[in-house]
């Protein structure tokens, strides 16, 4: 069991009377990258926002079921949001670059949770060049850390949200259809970056695209109106799928 | 081909209606603010001088300057500003970025509206309940300063909280995302983006208590006192109250004179607007997003 990453129990969640996920069971094993589809509404930015539990700043939202990060049940009184968060990051459909310099956006994570503890230049530094690398931004951006984040195109921007939340040493990443507000040459970009964090995080990536789900995951989840349909092997998924809607919805016959 | 149709042009015309009366109505609502200020200037702009401006009033008010009431004025919403600002804009924080919706934040924004509609001379007597004897303050500066202060809450609160929701929520999500706490979201991102906007908003919210009356006349603003308060604990003179003053309650003014007060109020006015909005362009052009 050691495997699992993300594991959720009967997992229920009503906004307001509205019911927006049914029983929703599934184990996503560690290391991988999990793409998860769907037509529009039927939950899946709802179930990836339950997971760091940014879903509970609307105050009527209700939930039952558990869900468990690396075997830790997430709703557990004692579970301190700061550290979830800490280690379940987020990246959203629209790049959101903190109006900062890119330099800045790098270092507010680790800033936010050193406590007043200052580190020196050269940590810094070495942090930012770090993320920098890991998401392939380094050679564009070395000579320009100071400008703002902003001004960075589309596709460097969701690199570099990507970037900052390395330096909080996370597990899970969850991207809510990260590349669809990008062109597709800044798609597949971000592409081969989620590919190259494969293995190191455990990564949960919705996305409208059959194609990216198809070439860029291991393990597919299709979800319908709220319920979890199927999860399977993308390669088995897109295949020979289990269940007849999946066919219907990977051929496009609804969406 | 492309030629207009019957349609087109009674559209057209229609639309070229509808637009002359919208400008109709604009002319019509500048217009007095047009001849207010021309009449002001030909008939006060004569009274300013140095003199006016820096001695104090002689011969029962009917010659000499205004420069008690001056100092008067500028040190009410001075200390309106002091008092008001920290006040406003905690509250508005709270309401904008801690409150959750449920019925006593309903109730207080209820409560913030309503505050906003008191008249200035109900402020007034509980300012002088409040402040001039509960507090025992007694009629001051302080007093008065206070009472303007509560008058322009509801305002204050307003525009800060605007300014704060005009900072866009994907920031926010952006810091929580990252375990931020809420007072870190607030501190390092929030707050710089919507600086500029509560900082213009607020000062040009409350340098508009410079021109009232009511609120001060019982608290601390003095009738005549021709020389300049020491500290807070003094009543003073001020412009609103002296324009009153020379307009109605003392013979044998010079008629220039009161345009001459009314001139020099509505010149500390649109100064501090003018700062405000040049404060707002200056900090805008330094916007980052
Ligand atoms: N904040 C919200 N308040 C109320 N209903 C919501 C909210 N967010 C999403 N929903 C509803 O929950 C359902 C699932 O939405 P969502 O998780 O965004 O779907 P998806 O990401 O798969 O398109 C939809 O029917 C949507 O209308
Ligand atoms: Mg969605």
């Amino acid at each position: 069991m050691k495997d699992i990453a993300v594991q959720t129990k009967n997992f229920n969640l009503w906004y307001g009377d509205f019911q927006a996920l049914f029983d929703i069971n599934l184990s996503i094993k560690q290391g991988l990258i999990t793409s998860m589809i769907g037509p529009s509404g039927c939950g899946k930015s709802t179930l990836l926002r339950s997971m760091n539990r940014i879903i509970d700043r609307l105050d009527y939202v209700r939930t039952t079921g558990e869900i468990h990060i690396l075997q830790h049940d997430i709703f557990d009184p004692k579970v301190e949001l700061v550290q979830l968060r800490k280690q379940v990051g987020m990246v959203f459909q629209r790049p959101n670059p903190l109006p900062l310099s890119i330099r800045e956006n790098i270092l507010f994570g680790h800033r936010i949770h050193a406590g007043g503890k200052k580190s020196t230049k050269n940590e810094e530094d070495e942090i930012v060049e770090k993320s920098l690398k890991t998401v392939l931004l380094w050679e564009k951006t070395k000579d320009r850390l100071g400008n703002s984040a902003t001004n960075l195109s589309l596709e460097e921007q969701q690199k570099l949200c990507i970037a900052r939340l390395l330096p909080l040493k996370p597990t899970v990443l969850l991207m809510d259809e990260p590349c669809s507000a990008l062109d597709p040459k800044g798609t597949e970009a971000v592409e081969e970056l989620i590919w190259t964090l494969r293995g190191e995080y455990t990564i949960i990536m919705v996305t409208h695209n059959m194609a990216q789900a198809r070439r860029a995951s291991d393990e597919c989840i299709f979800m319908l109106m709220g319920e979890l349909m199927e999860h399977s092997p993308t390669t088995d998924m897109f295949v020979t799928p289990k269940h007849e809607k999946t066919a219907a919805y990977i051929e496009g016959r609804y969406g | 081909m492309f030629e207009a149709t019957e349609i087109n042009i009674r559209n057209k015309r229609i639309g070229k209606g509808i637009k002359f009366s919208f400008l109709l109505m604009t002319v019509l609502l500048a217009t007095p603010v047009l001849i207010i200020l021309a009449v002001l200037i030909q008939k006060g702009g004569p009274m300013i001088s140095w003199d006016f401006l820096f001695s104090d009033p002689t011969n029962g008010m009917t010659a000499g300057g205004i420069f008690p009431a001056l100092i008067g004025t500028i040190s009410l919403v001075i200390v309106a500003l002091i008092a008001s600002v920290p006040v406003g804009v905690a509250a508005a924080i709270y309401l904008s970025e801690y409150a959750k919706d449920n019925w006593l934040t309903r109730i207080i924004n209820l409560a913030i509206i309503n505050l906003a509609g008191v008249p200035s001379i109900v402020h007034a007597l509980f300012g002088v309940g409040a402040f001039v004897l509960f507090f025992k303050f007694g009629t001051s500066i302080l007093a008065a300063s206070f009472t303007l202060a509560v008058m322009t809450l509801p305002v204050v609160i307003v525009a800060t909280r605007e300014s704060l929701q005009a900072v866009p929520y994907a920031f926010r999500e952006a810091c929580w995302n990252m375990g931020a706490t809420r007072w870190q979201t607030i501190y390092k991102v929030v707050l710089p983006n919507a600086i500029s906007g509560i900082l213009t908003g607020v000062i040009l919210e409350v340098s508009r208590t410079a021109g009232e009356t009511a609120p001060i006349m019982f608290t601390g603003a003095a009738f005549f006192l021709p020389f300049l308060p020491q500290s807070v604990f003094d009543q003073s003179m001020a412009l609103s109250l002296h324009l009153f003053v020379v307009s109605t309650q003392v013979p044998n003014v010079p008629e220039e004179l009161p345009y001459g007060v009314a001139l020099v109020l509505i010149g500390i006015v649109l100064l501090m607007n003018s700062i405000s909005i040049a404060f707002r362009f200056y900090l805008r052009g330094k916007k980052k997003w």
